[in-house]
């Protein structure tokens, strides 16, 4: 197993300003709408997604109970042909989609992120596939410790 | 912030598995400072576009859900020793920030 | 009826009869664990925990903190002095000696007591023990340099057990408006559950601070002995107290043997 340790910082002019281009091209293109979205159907409507069918094809990993509702990790694995984008939402949030990442051509159709989950809700990941949705849901439960601070 | 985020790169055969820490406060909006009672503005990361040898790859929308000092690992197909692999994110108050690294 | 066991006819116990009594205690309550399981607290009987910590340690998002604590460490006195001129190999594997009995002092040294010490001797100012921004983070780090070493300490004077036995004392006793003692939770319940948390057991707390709960807010060991005394409702003793200090000095007695890792994940 290879790994780097070397990272280096980019300054505005070089490696920083080849990539801040595309960024400042993609601002426009933040979902607004969606992001807004204060129901997962209004948030599926917003992103274009009229019908979504189940699948078994995407695997999620999250936690049955949320140690801490602020940082609940999860892991998305699409097994479906032609995944172009994963959605995150968190069903009880006040804005349910959380995150949504476009996989481009030479990437994986997975992602590992940790979001916050205001309580015990439906974590409903969304996969975009051949212009066709699909989806998997699982409740993670989300509580208050006793001894919490 | 002497670091603006940090980067681990494992080559597997020719996928390059990424995980990358980017500090961030991602704030939501919703929380009160506990010393002057005030509300802390939202201040979040809602772009992020991870490169390969200068060609996108992901390019990730987030919403102050996503968790305070945010975690992404995502991995690049067709990989090898001498790659770079960059990543950039903006914020909702222009911030951004960007770094660049190589396959080891 | 714990208590009646760590005190034996009216003779009080040793603190290695003590640990032993404790460990039995609990082989009893878990079965058949690993000790150096115990250092992942309630995690140990919570795989579902145990995952969640196990993803955010791979790549810690309080990362930052720590590093900040590594400059501190670091830096020069004004004298041009460092930290690790006070300690021996640098500061490596010494936090596992730590809380020990100053004969000469008549009191108990904690590990930050120790960092104030080198401060105070090189001419700067002593830091808060409550301050996350420089105590805290500092000792963030400078613990991680004694990551994996074996707990290790030791009360082999008729002065130190004394101070042990102060300690464990105010480990039995209750306080605050509810009127519980870290023994009544931290032993009597250990591995059942309050509200849907579940009580971890007191052997191997010691080992693993600081703690960044909720995978951000620092907290030493004598700041947690903070709050669980305000969330019984008593006033709690400042950090760097002699009544914290000899509480440590037999906490940590009890995780003898148990590898440290400090700055790690809680919920």
């Amino acid at each position: 197993m290879n790994a780097i340790r070397r990272k280096i910082l980019s300054t505005l002019l070089g490696a920083g300003a080849v990539m801040l281009a595309p960024l400042r091209a993609m601002a426009s293109r933040w979902n607004q709408p969606a992001f807004d979205a204060r129901s997962v159907d209004d948030a599926l409507k917003y992103i274009g997604a009229s019908s979504v069918a189940d699948s078994d094809r995407i695997v999620l990993k999250a936690p049955e109970i949320a140690e801490n509702g602020a940082i609940v990790p999860i892991e998305v694995s699409s097994r479906i042909p032609g995944t172009q984008t994963i959605f995150i939402l968190a069903e009880k949030n006040p804005q349910p989609l959380a995150a949504s990442f476009d996989l481009l051509e030479g990437s994986e159709p997975f992602i590992a992120t940790r979001i916050k989950m205001a309580e015990t809700a439906n974590l409903k990941v969304v996969v975009k596939a051949g212009d066709k949705f699909y989806t998997v849901t699982r409740e993670v439960k989300v509580t208050i410790g006793g001894c919490g601070g | 912030m002497a670091d603006p985020m940090r980067i681990r790169i494992t080559l597997q055969g020719e996928v390059a598995d990424v995980k990358v820490l980017i500090f961030h406060p991602m704030e939501t909006g919703l929380r009160k400072d506990p010393v002057s009672g005030e509300i802390v503005p939202l201040h979040f990361i809602k772009h992020v576009i991870a490169t390969h040898n200068g060609k996108a790859v992901i390019d990730a929308q987030w919403s102050q859900a996503v968790s305070r000092n945010p975690f992404l690992n995502f991995r690049v197909r067709g990989a090898k020793a001498g790659d770079k692999i960059g990543i950039s994110w903006q914020d909702n108050l222009g911030e951004s920030a960007s770094i660049e690294s190589t396959v080891g | 009826m714990v208590t009646a066991m760590l005190w034996v006819g009216g003779v009080l116990a040793s603190p290695e009869q003590d640990r032993l009594e404790i460990i039995a205690f609990f082989g009893n309550r878990f079965g058949d664990l690993p000790l150096d399981r115990y250092v992942l607290g309630s995690m140990m009987v919570n795989p579902d925990a145990r995952a969640q910590y196990d993803s955010i340690m791979e790549f810690p998002p309080f990362q930052a903190d720590v590093d900040r604590g590594r400059t501190l460490w670091e830096t020069p006195f004004r004298n041009g002095h460092h930290f690790a001129d006070c300690f021996p190999d640098r500061g490596r594997n010494v936090a596992g000696s730590y809380p020990y009995y100053d004969t000469s002092l008549g009191r108990v040294v904690t590990f930050e007591m120790a960092l104030n010490r080198c401060r105070r001797q090189n001419g700067e100012q002593e830091f808060t023990y409550e301050d996350r921004s420089t105590m805290g983070v500092l000792t963030a780090y400078a613990r991680t340099l004694s990551d994996g070493m074996r707990m290790d300490i030791r009360v082999d004077t008729p002065g130190a057990l004394k101070k042990y036995e102060a300690g464990k004392a105010l480990y039995f006793r209750r306080i605050g408006q509810m009127n519980l003692a870290c023994a009544s939770c931290h032993i009597a319940h250990a591995g059942h559950y309050f509200r849907d948390e579940i009580i971890s057991p007191t052997l191997g707390q010691a080992t693993h601070f600081p703690v960044f709960r909720a995978g951000e807010y620092l907290y030493t060991l004598q700041m947690r002995y903070q709050r669980c005394m305000e969330a019984v409702r008593a006033v709690p003793f400042p950090a760097g107290s002699e009544e914290l200090n000899d509480l440590e000095y037999f906490h940590s007695y009890l995780s003898n043997g148990l590898p440290l890792r400090a700055s790690v994940y809680r919920k």
